[in-house]
C-alpha cells in the first residue's frame, strides 16, 4: 500500500490529478506531495509505498505552497475557459486553482500553447490546450482498454498525446471507447453528444444496466430534465468497473429518434392508420380468440425479446402459455 | 444451452467475468470478443498483458485477441470438434487429463476416450488444418495450467453441430478437471443484453420460468395453482424456425413477433420474408418500424431501455437493475403492460401492476433458483443466480467440488460433421458471419445514435489479400457475392485476418446483409442456424 492508500482507507484527503485508482502509480503531477519525517523533500504519496512506524503530514505550509505552485504552472498554459467549458463543476484543475487559491496571473508572461482542437470522429473532441499531461487517458488506453492507441510524442514543452504519427484516431486502432475521456480530469476530451446539453451539477445520475451485449455493464446516465445527455461506467462495479465500449457508452441516443412508434398501428391494405390502445388489443385479441376457436392453441406462436426486461419475457410467456394454452413461444437463444 | 445442460445440467456461464482478471490460461473458441463482448475482452487483454495469462485462441480468423494469443489454432470453418477431439486424444494419450476428477466427479470416460482415440492429431489435423504440433502443444499448455478458462460463443453454436461443439467444450473442460472452480468453467457470452434473462424467463418451448418442465405434470399443476388456471399444455412447443415455417404452410395462423427483426437477422432472407408474408395474423410489438414490422397486422409501440424499470440478467448470471430515466414517446407502453391487457380481454386479471410486482410476487416466486432475488436487494452490483434465499449472496461459480447441477458431470463423446453446406466449383468460398463493433444486429439502435454511420456506413465483405489478389480486387472495390439463396454487391474489404478461401461478412446493413446468403440449416437439437458456414462464390463487378 502507498501513502496515499493508507491515507484513503483512513479518510485523509489527499489531492491527485494524475492518480486514479485502476491505474498503476504514476507521479507525474506532484499534486500529491506530502512530508515524510526524514526524508530530504516532500515525496509524492501515491508512489511511495507506506511502512510501519512512518511519520507523514499531509497539510503543512511548505505542502500547501507546493500544491499551489503546481496547480499556477498548469493554468499558466491553460485557457481561461472555465465559463464555457463542458468540464466546469467537474474539473479537477477547477477544484484545486480554487481550494489552493491559485490565479493564473501568477505567471503572466509564460508561454502558450494553441493547438487546433481534434474533432476527427464521431464522438469526441480533443482540445490539448486544455491537456495537463497528466497520462490518464494514455495508461487507461493501455491498462485498462488493453489497446495502447494513444502515448505521449515529442519532448519537453512540446509533449502532447497522439495518435501514431498523429494521423487521428479513425485511421488508429482506437476503438472509440471513449474510456480515456472519462478518466480525464479536465476539459481537454469532451463527449460530443454532451456539449452545451447542461452543467454537471444539473445532472441527476441514474444507475441502469446497457442495453446492449450480454456482458451487463453498469453505466451512470447523466439525466437533465427528463433527457439523458451523457453516459459514463460506474467505477468499481461488476463486472465493468468503470469501463464501457463505443456502443455503451455513445449508443444511448436511439430512444430520442424521430422515428420511434408513437401509436398502436393497425394495416388497411398496403399502409398503416394510427389507432387507440383499445383498438388495437381489441382487434388483437378478437382474432385471436377466432383463430384459437377454428385451429387449435397451437395456430398462436411468439418470438419473445432477448433485449428487453425479464418481466417483459415473463408476461409473454405467461400470455402464451396460461391464456392461449400453447408453448409456442421462443426467443433468439441459441447459445 | 441445450449442449451445457445435457453436460452440466444447467445452460449458463458456469464462471463469472470477474474471474477473468486473475484467470491463468484462456482458451477462447468462436469469440471475436473485442467487437462482440468489447468490456469482457478488455478483462482478458488485461490478464494477458498486466499479469501473464496465457491464451490459446481457436478461430478462423486473425481477429484483435490473435496479437495477444500463444497459440493461435487457426482451424477451418465448422471443424472445431475434430481439433477437440484431437486436443482431447493428446491428454488422454499421454496421460495429461485429470483422472481424479474425471473418476471422482464424471461419467461416461470410457465413451469419451474411445471417441478420442479416433482422432489422433495427425487426423484431427487433416480436418482442421491445425498442424499436428500446434494440436499437441495447446494440449500440453492446458494440462500444464492449474485451471484454464473456456470462453466460447457463437462461433461454435451457430452450426448444424452447435449443440454437439458445446458438448465437445465441456467434454475437454471436465477431462481437464476444469469445472467447478475459480478461474475455469465454461463460458458462453451472450451476444445480448437479455437472452440469458429471456431462457430463465421461460421464453424457451420447452420450460416454465426458472427451467421447469412443461412436459412434468407438477410442474404444470404448480404454475395452474399460481396463475389460478386449468390444463396448462404439457405438449413442447415450437422453435422459433419452426414457427416461421409453419406460418408460411398455414399452420401457424398467428405469429406475435416482439421486439426482433427476423427479417433482416434470420438466414436467408428472401424465405423468411415469405414465411412472414404468408402469416395470417402477424402482430409486431417494437420501439422503432423494422424491416419485420412492414409485414404486420398490428403494431404496437413499446417502452424502450430507460423508460422503464425493470431487470436484465447479464451474460454470468447476474440479475441487474435497469432504471428509468425518459418518458415513452407518444403512447408507447411497458411491454408487460401490453401482454396483461390481452390477458384481460381473455378474461384473466393479472395482479401484478408493475414490473417490481411481477419479479418480486411471481418470477421469484416461481423460480427456484431466483427464490432469493427480490428489487430490495438489487442495489449496486445486482445479484448472480442460484440464489435460493433471501439471505443468500448469490452464486459466483457452479458446479463447486465437482458437483455438477445433474449429479455426475456426463462426457457425451460426439463426432464431427461437415457444416451442411461445403464449397464446390460454382460457390467456392466458405462465407461465415458475425458481428462488428460499431453496430449492433440490424442497427435498429446504433443505426438510429448519431455518429455510429459515420463510423461504419456499409456492409463489406472481408477477404484475404491472396483471394483478392486472384480476383483482380482491391479494398474499397465492388464485388458480387453470391450462395444458392441470394447475391449482394458489396465493397471488398481486404483483409489479413481472413485466412485463403473464407468471406466474413455481419448483418448490420439491410443492403448487403449477409443473411441474403446465408444458409437456413440447423442444429437438429436447438434450430440454431448456420449462420457461420454456407458456400459462395465471388467476383469482381
Amino acid at each position: 500500500m502507498t501513502i496515499l492508500d493508507v491515507a484513503r482507507k483512513n479518510g485523509v484527503r489527499i489531492p491527485t490529478l494524475c492518480h486514479e485508482s485502476a491505474l498503476e502509480p504514476y507521479g507525474a503531477c506532484r499534486i500529491c506531495v506530502v512530508e515524510v519525517e526524514g526524508a530530504r523533500a516532500p515525496v509524492a504519496s501515491c508512489c511511495v509505498p507506506a511502512a510501519q512506524g512512518m511519520a507523514v503530514r499531509t497539510e503543512t505550509p511548505r505542502i500547501q505552497r507546493a500544491r499551489r505552485a503546481i496547480i499556477e504552472l498548469l493554468l499558466s498554459d491553460h485557457p481561461e475557459d472555465c465559463l464555457s467549458c463542458e468540464k466546469a463543476g467537474a474539473c479537477s484543475l477547477q477544484e484545486y486553482a480554487y481550494e489552493f487559491g491559485a490565479r493564473k496571473s501568477r505567471y503572466p508572461s509564460a508561454e502558450k500553447h494553441n493547438y487546433a482542437a481534434l474533432d476527427d470522429n464521431p464522438f469526441y473532441v480533443r482540445d490539448y490546450n486544455k491537456c495537463i499531461l497528466c497520462g490518464r487517458c494514455v495508461r487507461t488506453c493501455a491498462e485498462v482498454q488493453g489497446d495502447c492507441v494513444i502515448d505521449f510524442a515529442h519532448r519537453g514543452y512540446d509533449t502532447a498525446v497522439s495518435t501514431p504519427i498523429n494521423r487521428g484516431l479513425i485511421e488508429s486502432q482506437c476503438v472509440l471507447c471513449g474510456n480515456c475521456v472519462q478518466s480525464c480530469p479536465v476539459g481537454a476530451l469532451t463527449e460530443k453528444k454532451s456539449i452545451r446539453m447542461g452543467r454537471s451539477w444539473e445532472m441527476e445520475k441514474v444507475r441502469t444496466t446497457c442495453p446492449y451485449c450480454g456482458v451487463g455493464c453498469q453505466q451512470w446516465l447523466h439525466v437533465k430534465d427528463g433527457k439523458i445527455v451523457k453516459v459514463t461506467g460506474v467505477k468499481n462495479a461488476e463486472p465493468n468497473r468503470g469501463r464501457l465500449c463505443v456502443k455503451g457508452r455513445f449508443g444511448y441516443d436511439f430512444i430520442y429518434s424521430e422515428e420511434r412508434l408513437k401509436t398502436p398501428l393497425i394495416r388497411e391494405g398496403d399502409a398503416f392508420r394510427e389507432a387507440t390502445w383499445d383498438e388495437a388489443l381489441d382487434l388483437t385479441a378478437d382474432k385471436i380468440k377466432e383463430i384459437i376457436k377454428k385451429h387449435g392453441p397451437d395456430a398462436v406462436a411468439g418470438v419473445s425479446c432477448a433485449r428487453s426486461i425479464n418481466e417483459d419475457s415473463y408476461n409473454m410467456q405467461k400470455l402464451f402459455r396460461s391464456v392461449f394454452k400453447t408453448n409456442n413461444i421462443d426467443h433468439c437463444a441459441r447459445v | 444451452m441445450a449442449g451445457l445442460a445435457t453436460s452440466f445440467g444447467s445452460g449458463a456461464m458456469t464462471n463469472s467475468f470477474n474471474e477473468f482478471s486473475s484467470a491463468k490460461l484462456f482458451l477462447i473458441i468462436g469469440s471475436n470478443m473485442t467487437e462482440a463482448h468489447p468490456v469482457a475482452a478488455t478483462l482478458v487483454k488485461n490478464a494477458v498483458v498486466n499479469r501473464g495469462a496465457r491464451m490459446i485462441l481457436i478461430d478462423p480468423r486473425a481477429h484483435r485477441l490473435a496479437e495477444f494469443a500463444d497459440i493461435h489454432c487457426r482451424l477451418n470453418v465448422g471443424s472445431d470438434i475434430a481439433l477437440l477431439n484431437g486436443i482431447m486424444h493428446v491428454l488422454i494419450a499421454e496421460n495429461l487429463y485429470d483422472k481424479d476428477y474425471v473418476e471422482n466427479f464424471t461419467e461416461n470416460f470410457e465413451a469419451l476416450k474411445a471417441k478420442a482415440a479416433e482422432y489422433p492429431p495427425e487426423r484431427a489435423s487433416a480436418i482442421s488444418g491445425v498442424s499436428a504440433d500446434t494440436i499437441r502443444a495447446a494440449a500440453r499448455m492446458l494440462a500444464s495450467a492449474n485451471a484454464a478458462m473456456v470462453i466460447y460463443t457463437l462461433g461454435i453454436t451457430e452450426h448444424v453441430c452447435g449443440t454437439h461443439n458445446v458438448m465437445s467444450v465441456a467434454n475437454l473442460q471436465m477431462l481437464l478437471g476444469n469445472v467447478g472452480l475459480k478461474g475455469g468453467g465454461v463460458n458462453p457470452l451472450r451476444g445480448q443484453n437479455n437472452v440469458q434473462g429471456a431462457c430463465d424467463m421461460g421464453a424457451l418451448p420447452n420450460v416454465f420460468p426458472g427451467y421447469q418442465r412443461v412436459e412434468d405434470a407438477a410442474v404444470r399443476a404448480k404454475f395452474e395453482k399460481a396463475w389460478d388456471v386449468k390444463e396448462l399444455p404439457g405438449k413442447e412447443g415450437l422453435k422459433s424456425p419452426a414457427m416461421l415455417e409453419l406460418a408460411k404452410s398455414g399452420n401457424v395462423k398467428a405469429l406475435w413477433i416482439f421486439g426482433e427483426n427476423l427479417a433482416n437477422s434470420e438466414p436467408d432472407i428472401s424465405h423468411v420474408e415469405r414465411c412472414l408474408e404468408s402469416c395470417e395474423f402477424l402482430v409486431c410489438q417494437d420501439i422503432f418500424p423494422t424491416e419485420t414490422t412492414r409485414f404486420a397486422d398490428v403494431i404496437f409501440p413499446a417502452a424502450a431501455w430507460s423508460e422503464n424499470e425493470g431487470t436484465f440478467t447479464s451474460s454470468e448470471r447476474r440479475v441487474n437493475m435497469t432504471r428509468a430515466a425518459s418518458k415513452a414517446p407518444g403512447a408507447a407502453m411497458p411491454n408487460w403492460w401490453i401482454f396483461k391487457q390481452i390477458a384481460k380481454r381473455f378474461g384473466q386479471e393479472w395482479k401484478p401492476d408493475s414490473a417490481q410486482e411481477i419479479w418480486d410476487n411471481e418470477v421469484s416466486a416461481l423460480a427456484p433458483a431466483l427464490a432469493g432475488i427480490k428489487y430490495h436487494r438489487l442495489t449496486n452490483d445486482g445479484i448472480q443466480w442460484p440464489c435460493p434465499s433471501i439471505d443468500h449472496p448469490g452464486t459466483g461459480f457452479l458446479h463447486k467440488d465437482g458437483k455438477f447441477t445433474r449429479g455426475k458431470g456426463l462426457f457425451t463423446p460426439v463426432d464431427w460433421v461437415p457444416p451442411a453446406e461445403i464449397p464446390d466449383e460454382e460457390y467456392p468460398f466458405v462465407l461465415s458471419t458475425g458481428r462488428r463493433l460499431t453496430h449492433y444486429h440490424t442497427r435498429t439502435q446504433t443505426g438510429r445514435c448519431q455518429g455510429f454511420d459515420d463510423v461504419l456506413g456499409e456492409e463489406s465483405a472481408d477477404i484475404s489479400p491472396e483471394d483478392a489478389e486472384r480476383l483482380g480486387v482491391s479494398g474499397g472495390e465492388k464485388v458480387r457475392v453470391c450462395s444458392r439463396r441470394g447475391s449482394v454487391e458489396v465493397k471488398a474489404k481486404v483483409t489479413k485476418e481472413v485466412p485463403p478461401g473464407l468471406v466474413w461478412m455481419a448483418f448490420h446493413f439491410r443492403e448487403g446483409c449477409a443473411n441474403w446468403l446465408t444458409n437456413a440449416a440447423f442444429d437438429s437439437i436447438t434450430q440454431t442456424a448456420e449462420y457461420k458456414a454456407c458456400a459462395v462464390s465471388v467476383e469482381k463487378i
